[in-house]
């Protein structure tokens, strides 16, 4: 018996049929229980083992192995900042200290209202762009400590349905790289990341 | 001579629309996975064998050979791997976003050079931007039946999955990347037995190439294995992408020719030192390579063998350059703390050497470093891998604990003084009054944070005196 939507049991059987053994889709699935939830739970853990054929112990040995699998309450937006060597070298520590202090959610917390989660990370291969943030998993280059700041006040004013790279680095990016991606109107909706088969991207148009 | 394109080429001229199927066949897009089906598995082997086409993953091993290991046990897999994590990798990212039809196709005459019928994309869970062009253009693929069952109109099935990675760097490694794709934890296998060509997904016969590998085999079958060994002026045949960071004036991916030594790399393709400074050192390959000084390196030519020569690696093809005023030992210590956090935890030698590591290099790094901290990071360096020779010997499963080490080769070899300065001067010299030292850190002793920041809490002091 499914605690999950009708439409995400139907992701769910979709996500299995592309694979040839089950328990393959645990990894995507984790992330359905996420989009569905907020957050990785107990029951979310449950439900995938039941769709995997396998125990909620070996489902939780993999959610905890991967840092991607958020166990605890995160907000709508989590800000990963980069540290990494390349960033570091150009400043991504004081970018982290500019958006933990603005935000006053220190490294791997969340604040009151769920709405700001902060991390640092290690390399997001955005180092040709660096310093390097990601909101949500969309990625912004270039980003000044100053930036980092007015992008929190961003996220706490404007609330964005959709979190868009394109948007986001033509507001708090400066120098970004310059084989910079082609740009799109699609974006994410939670703090996972945005796929079509998790039913986690959405465009402007279905906003 | 003028660089000549392959895998960003497309890119590199139709800057909009390089991601579309449009685009795509506009320009000579599936010709060859449609030949591909024309010739046999021997004759696909053998082009890609004689094209001298290296893993462009790390390893940088011969692709052509690598499928001439497969068992013959079926069903094979492939499994294509786009797990970049290495710090100062961005290449795969670009041409996945950018050109994703390139690697659809390549994905297509792998599959059929090694027999495999079900393939997967494993992708970075950080990458979805990548990951959704991926999507699409695999979506198109299979709509004008180019994937899934009998592709361009013959009796051959392929399906294409594509699979995203959660924030996990080994999973890079190829028999991790498999354990993560069963949905497992990614822990790497024992090598022997489990080679991926023979014991691999599901136990069964698999290969593992990387984005840039596949994405360069439209080109070779295009151009013929004779003409692609003819780029460039070297031993290394093809071009090879090179991801550029630091402190560079123009850094970003660029697709060279091999044979252009260091110096053109960084003063002429980089557009030299940002803000005239000079350049103390650069990591030639990836965090995991040992790291290089211009003294020394500088007129090196870039390849496989010249690199090794000299003690390195060029791995994934990411360069990080590094100017004058660039601390060693707080560098030092983001590269450790990078593989100290990435570690399966497997291995004692990686799990808790890596650990040390970091702790002792930030110990120094804010002040409380003494004079024998060098020996003794050589020392656990030693403990990993051991006589720290190049390539390096394990004491691990994998090769990421023995990666770890080749910061503390750079320090050892090159900057032992900036070292003893650190410690002699009770703190970094890069800072005006040193590195206030993290809270957190357990090697920092709690009286020195108190020190520091007597004054704050003084102040908190005398109101609970006030109080009472």
């Amino acid at each position: 018996m499914s605690h999950w939507s009708e439409a995400t049991q139907e992701r769910a059987r979709q996500i299995i049929s592309r694979y040839p053994e089950k328990r393959s889709a645990v990894m995507p699935l984790l992330y359905l229980a996420m989009a569905e939830e907020g957050q990785l739970t107990d029951q979310g853990m449950e439900e995938v083992a039941g769709w995997c054929g396998i125990t909620p112990a070996q489902v939780l040995a993999v959610a905890s192995f991967y840092t991607m699998y958020k166990r605890e309450r995160t907000g709508s937006y989590l800000i990963s900042c980069c540290t990494s060597i390349s960033c570091m070298l150009l400043g991504g520590d004081d970018v982290l200290h500019a958006v933990e202090d603005e935000s006053g959610v220190p490294h791997g917390e969340t604040d009151d209202e769920g709405l700001l989660s902060v991390e640092h990370v290690e390399c997001i291969g955005a180092c040709g762009g660096a310093p390097a943030v990601q909101v949500n998993y969309e990625l912004i280059e270039g980003v000044t400590p100053e930036k980092g700041r007015e992008l929190v006040r961003w996220l706490k004013k404007a609330k964005p349905e959709i979190v868009n790279t394109d948007e986001m680095q033509q507001l708090f990016g400066e120098r970004r790289s310059f084989d910079w991606g082609i740009s799109e109107d699609g974006g994410a909706i939670g703090p996972y990341p945005a796929f079509q088969p998790f039913g986690t991207v959405k465009t402007e148009a279905e906003a | 001579m003028t660089p000549q394109l392959l895998v960003t080429k497309r890119m590199t001229d139709h800057p909009t629309d390089s991601h579309t199927m449009e685009r795509y066949e506009a320009t000579g897009g599936y010709a060859e996975a449609r030949r591909a089906l024309t010739l046999t598995r021997d004759e696909l082997v053998e082009e890609v064998k004689a094209s001298g086409l290296l893993g462009r993953g790390g390893a940088a091993f011969s692709a052509g050979l690598k499928w001439s290991f497969l068992a013959p046990a079926r069903p094979s897999y492939l499994v294509i791997n786009a797990d970049e994590s290495e710090p100062g990798t961005f290449k795969d990212r670009q041409l996945l976003e950018r050109d994703p039809h390139q690697m659809v196709e390549g994905v297509i005459i792998t599959a059929i050079a090694n027999e495999v019928h079900h393939a997967f994309i494993y992708i970075r869970g950080e990458y979805p931007k990548p990951a959704r062009r991926v999507q699409r253009a695999v979506d198109e693929a299979y709509g004008k039946g180019y994937l899934g069952k009998g592709i361009f109109g013959t009796d051959y099935d392929l399906e294409l999955t594509i699979h995203l990675g959660a924030g996990a760097y080994i999973c890079g490694e190829e028999t991790a990347l498999i354990n993560s794709l069963e949905g497992k934890r990614g822990e790497p296998r024992l090598k022997p037995p489990y080679f991926p060509a023979a014991k691999g997904l599901y136990m069964m016969p698999t290969i593992v190439n990387n984005v840039e590998t596949v994405s360069n085999l439209p080109h070779i079958l295009g151009m013929g294995a004779e003409t692609y060994t003819a780029l460039g002026e070297s031993a290394d045949t093809g071009t090879f992408m090179m991801s550029l960071s630091g402190h560079v004036n123009r850094p970003g991916n660029y697709e060279l020719p091999h044979g252009i030594s260091w110096r053109d790399l960084i003063y002429d393709v980089g557009g030299g030192m940002r803000d005239g400074k000079e350049l103390k050192t650069w990591i030639p390959g990836g965090a995991s390579a040992p790291w290089f000084v211009p003294d020394r390196h500088l007129d090196l030519e870039i390849t496989k063998d010249a690199t090794a020569g000299a003690g390195s690696m060029l791995g994934s093809g990411a360069v990080i350059v590094m100017d004058e005023d660039t601390c060693m030992v707080r560098a030092a210590e983001r590269v450790v703390r990078f593989f100290s956090h990435e570690s399966c935890g497997q291995c004692t030698p990686c799990r808790e050497g890596t650990t040390w590591m970091e702790m002792i290099l930030r110990r120094i790094d804010e002040g409380q470093g003494r004079l024998v901290d060098l020996d003794l990071l050589v020392d656990v360096s030693d403990g990993i891998s051991i006589g720290l020779a190049w390539p390096p010997k394990m004491t691990t499963i994998c090769p990421l604990g023995p990666s770890a080490v080749s910061p503390i080769i750079a320090l050892r070899d090159y900057f032992r003084d900036e070292v003893q300065e650190h410690v002699e001067n009770r703190g970094c010299p890069f800072i005006s009054g040193g590195r206030p030292p993290d809270p957190r850190s357990p090697l920092v002793s709690s009286s020195v944070v108190e020190g520091r920041s007597a004054s704050a809490k003084s102040s908190d002091e005398d109101r609970v005196r006030g109080d009472q």
